[in-house]
């Protein structure tokens, strides 16, 4: 049980996947413009993500070890599709901000590499916690980015207004902004895990 | 002139790595020496143009005639996979070569964000060159892609050098590494906004 | 080997079918919601039908069409019109539509999907979109004050501010060209809410007296 837990918990903090993995970086920069859409970014892969883990961990068995990287890709895509679909009737807002990131799912490094190394190994349920543990620790830095850039860009966080416009400070919503706010945060992650040795 | 327009636009103004955010994995991780650099960039710019050719015509001769756009994602990148395979096995027998000096790096680019990204852009999205708003042609497309991959190219060759340089000095324990690059990239993306408004 | 990606594959795109087709509705819903939202935003008139229309126009050496909305009232009188235009701006297409009255005074514009830069250019969906609201463009030049025209443009964002009024300009003279059709010409048809009740009659008659008096 706590090997479960363990699997669980260590996508959140000890091996998140962008900041110390460093996978996943393209949607990283590209929805983290406000909190929301970086939330919406990474509950979107999660999704993928969990349902991918799982089912590659049940169809193991059936998929043989050469074509494996097709096969998974196979099953991520359709996933993808699955999501991309339901946003695009039920979520449309969110579904044309997020844009072309949605279909680009398919090539996270997170969700391939997951698969790769965790799912075609292991049994579901534990696939199913490495996804999920991982999704949400996606998630997690994601709105972190999204709330920091969205702060000092917008002067809001999650669509509340709180500072006034003229202490916007553009940069952080455009390109730039995106590059330098992450490379601080794993900067400041970075100088937590060497203290922590 | 259109085309000349649509080379300038993609590999300055909309650079795929500092404008679009397409193609970061790769950009950081062969960024460390301009030696990997160049053969990172010579793959993709061979992998991106022959990719978007043959997702375009796939997309214009079998999804659209059939009803079957919402499988563009999956069509896509199986089409991209197959096709780096193929590359890989096409080169391994003509070039040896070449085949070592870029084999290595063809595989990471079928989950190269940049390929998928303009594989879907170029089918997806009007663009206004040559004045009214439209999809782009096939010519248009290839044109599109080689513009792009040659973006790619430059931003990491430049990159490469930077970073080069970066190593020989000593940044903060913290900076090291990843995110000292991502600073420095936010910079030259920084000095690329410049450009905007040239075309 | 081969067989178990293609039964993968196989499977996959069965299931993708089926969601695609349960969604299907839904997403050609959405659009269909954005357009109404889009047309009363533009043309905010009570007690009006609308007829679908295409509008052509010749503008600046191309031929153009233009999806449109007209209105008519209860008496088959054109009120105005909600024509969709787009042009090309810094990041991509702008779609937006305008809202015409009858003689041309824009009533409202609305950005329908944009490409532009977040904070500058994105911010033609705030106070810059609503200075063309009630001017009449027979008096009011469509084109930014850099360039001689009096609409007013965002700060950095020239490129954005000029494709946002070159959209209502060619909507305007598309709209201007085709008016003559639609003033006199109500459609025969008109379903207005209340078909099913008796005074559907008298509007007929109505209408058809109004046109034999042309």
């Amino acid at each position: 049980m706590s090997n479960n837990l363990q699997t669980f918990t260590k996508g959140l903090v000890k091996e998140n996947p962008i900041l110390v993995l460093l996978l996943g970086c393209c949607p990283t920069l590209a929805t983290t413009t406000s909190a929301i859409n970086g939330m919406s970014m990474g509950l979107a892969t999660t999704f993928v993500l969990v349902l991918s883990n799982i089912f590659i961990s049940l169809l193991k068995g059936f998929i043989p070890d050469k074509v494996r990287i097709p096969c998974f890709i196979v099953v991520i895509a359709s996933f993808v599709t699955l999501v991309q679909l339901l946003m695009q009737a039920y979520v449309p807002d969110i579904y044309e901000t997020l844009g072309l990131f949605i279909p680009l799912i398919v090539v996270n490094c997170i969700v391939l590499g997951r698969a790769e190394a965790f799912a075609s190994k292991n049994p579901v349920f534990p696939s199913l916690l490495d996804g999920l543990g991982m999704g949400l620790g996606f998630t997690l830095a994601l709105t972190l980015l999204g709330c920091i850039r969205e702060f000092l860009g917008s002067g809001s966080i999650f669509g509340l207004t709180i500072l006034p416009e003229t202490a916007n400070i553009l940069v952080f919503i455009l390109p730039p902004g995106a590059f330098i706010c992450l490379g601080f945060v794993i900067a400041i992650v970075n100088k937590f895990k060497k203290e922590s040795h | 002139m259109k085309y000349l327009i649509i080379i300038l636009s993609t590999i300055l103004v909309n650079n795929v790595i500092f404008s679009q955010f397409l193609g970061i994995c790769p950009f950081l991780g062969t960024s460390k020496k301009t030696s990997t650099a160049v053969g990172m960039s010579a793959a993709v710019i061979f992998v991106l143009t022959l990719a978007t050719l043959v997702t375009w015509l796939t997309n214009r001769y079998i999804l659209i005639p059939l009803n079957l756009t919402f499988l563009q994602t999956i069509a896509f990148i199986l089409i991209i996979a197959a096709l780096v395979q193929m590359v890989e096995i096409i080169l391994k027998k003509i070039s040896p070569a070449l085949y070592t000096a870029l084999g290595v790096f063809l595989p990471l680019i079928t989950t190269n964000c940049a390929v998928l990204g303009v594989s879907l852009t170029v089918v997806s999205k009007e663009f206004n060159y040559g004045g009214v708003a439209h999809m782009l042609s096939l010519g248009e497309s290839i044109v599109y892609a080689v513009g792009i991959a040659l973006g790619f190219s430059m931003a990491l060759i430049i990159f490469a050098g930077i970073r080069e340089h970066i190593d020989l000095m000593e940044p903060p324990k913290g900076m090291k590494g990843t995110p000292i690059a991502l600073i420095t990239a936010g910079i030259l993306a920084l000095a690329f906004m410049g450009f905007t408004g040239i075309v | 080997m081969v067989v178990a990606l293609l039964v993968i594959t196989a499977v996959s795109g069965g299931v993708l079918g089926l969601v695609y087709g349960m969604t299907k509705d839904a997403i050609a819903e959405v659009d269909q919601k954005k357009n109404e939202a889009a047309i009363k935003a533009v043309l905010p008139l009570e007690n009006v039908t609308y007829v679908a229309d295409t509008l052509k126009y010749n503008y600046e050496g191309v031929d153009m069409t233009f999806p449109c909305n007209l209105a008519y009232d209860a008496n088959g009188n054109f009120q105005g019109a909600a024509v969709k235009t787009n042009e090309g701006g810094f990041g991509g297409k702008i779609d937006m539509m305008v809202g015409f009255a009858a003689d041309g005074t824009i009533k409202g514009t609305s950005v329908l999907s944009h490409s532009e830069t977040p904070g500058l250019g994105a911010n033609m969906t705030g106070k810059f979109k609503d200075q063309f609201v009630d001017k009449n463009p027979a008096n009011y030049k469509l084109t930014v004050t850099k360039d001689g025209g009096d609409v007013d443009a965002i700060t950095a964002a020239t490129i954005t501010s000029r494709a946002f009024s070159k959209a209502v300009d060619k909507a305007y003279k598309a709209f201007e060209a085709n008016k003559a059709q639609f003033m006199n010409n109500a459609p025969v048809e008109i379903v207005t809410p209340d078909a099913d009740v008796a005074p559907a009659e008298e509007n007929n008659e109505t209408m058809e007296g109004g046109q034999d008096n042309e």
